[in-house]
């Protein structure tokens, strides 16, 4: 068994009722736009003119905001680029250590 | 620049430690077609490039290699973290933690360490995007060999498949780039580096104000 899998916010159990759930699925909707604007700008860096390609660029970019503003509030900075009263960089696990999971 | 997102691009979660497996992962890391060759490829040839597509490109593949050098470390340092002494000495890596213990280090399945000598800057746009091309489809041979060796984990399967994907993305784009670069070096007043239009005459303006 995994020696350091004792993290109480990552239960890691996939359930409904885990009080995590809503962090799990916030996360997943961030890298879900996160992937699909690297996605857009590797594809607009070869076709810069595709009108279509753009406004999904605009309108991920928008949402993906929003999103990071609301998850950071809650569950501490993604970059050190958010401001904090305290440094609450170091609470969080990485993302190696299964952290945002 | 860069700013570190504290976010893998793609999730890994491996619930069994698998040291076997390590071994072989550990070359995507630090290996010949590896994601930290990648990197450097890209992000060291970018500066010789003539059309902004091809510098955009550069640097944004390049960036996203960094984020799959983090995914490819992920996987390594999950596979072995909590295996036991008796596991790591029976899959084969008992020299590699005689050296590096259970940290992760770059190097090649085979053991030698990360070289320079496996990425070339030629400073000539056509050669250097031809040689990313075939790093491209190099990197996705070593992951679908890496998918047949992990055949019995799903866990470590996922994020491998996903990251056999982004080369295929990667030579797509490439391609793309490389015809944008033909084009313009088959324009006529086109001026590289040395500001001389390398298909007119010395002395014929050139348009770039020299």
């Amino acid at each position: 068994m995994i020696d350091d899998n004792t993290n109480l916010d990552n239960c890691n159990c996939n359930c409904d009722n885990c009080p995590d759930s809503t962090r799990r699925e916030m996360m997943m909707k961030i890298r879900e736009l996160d992937f699909a604007i690297i996605e857009l700008a590797l594809y607009l860096d070869t076709h810069p003119e595709d009108e279509k390609a753009l406004c999904l660029h605009k309108e991920y970019c928008k949402d993906v905001k929003a999103l990071k503003d609301q998850y950071q509030k809650v569950y501490g900075p993604l970059t050190i680029k958010y401001p904090c009263n305290k440094w609450r960089w170091l609470e969080e696990p990485w993302p190696w250590e299964r952290g945002n999971f | 620049m860069w700013t570190y997102n504290k976010a893998l691009e793609y999730p890994i979660n491996i619930k069994c430690p698998n040291p076997k497996l390590a071994k072989f992962i550990i070359s995507q890391y630090g290996g010949p077609d590896g994601e930290l060759a990648a990197s450097l490829r890209y992000l060291s040839q970018r500066f010789g490039m003539p059309d902004q597509k091809a510098k955009a490109i550069l640097n944004d593949i390049g960036t996203e290699e960094l984020a799959h050098l983090e995914m490819v470390g992920t996987i390594v340092h999950q596979l072995t973290k909590g295996a036991s002494i008796e596991e790591i000495e029976k899959y084969g890596l008992g020299a590699y933690y005689t050296d590096h213990g259970v940290g992760v280090y770059p190097q090649a399945a085979a053991g030698y360490p990360f070289t320079a000598a496996v990425l070339a800057v030629k400073g000539d746009p056509i050669a250097d995007l031809q040689e990313d091309l075939a790093a491209e489809q190099k990197a996705r041979a070593t992951y679908e060999k890496l998918i047949d060796l992990c055949r019995d984990d799903p866990d470590v399967i996922d994020p491998l498949r996903f990251l056999r994907e982004r080369e295929v993305v990667h030579f797509q784009r490439f391609g793309e780039a490389l015809r944008g670069v033909q084009d313009k070096l088959a324009q006529k007043k086109f001026c590289m580096n040395d500001m001389k239009p390398i298909n007119k005459k010395d002395n014929d303006d050139c348009g770039c104000n020299n």
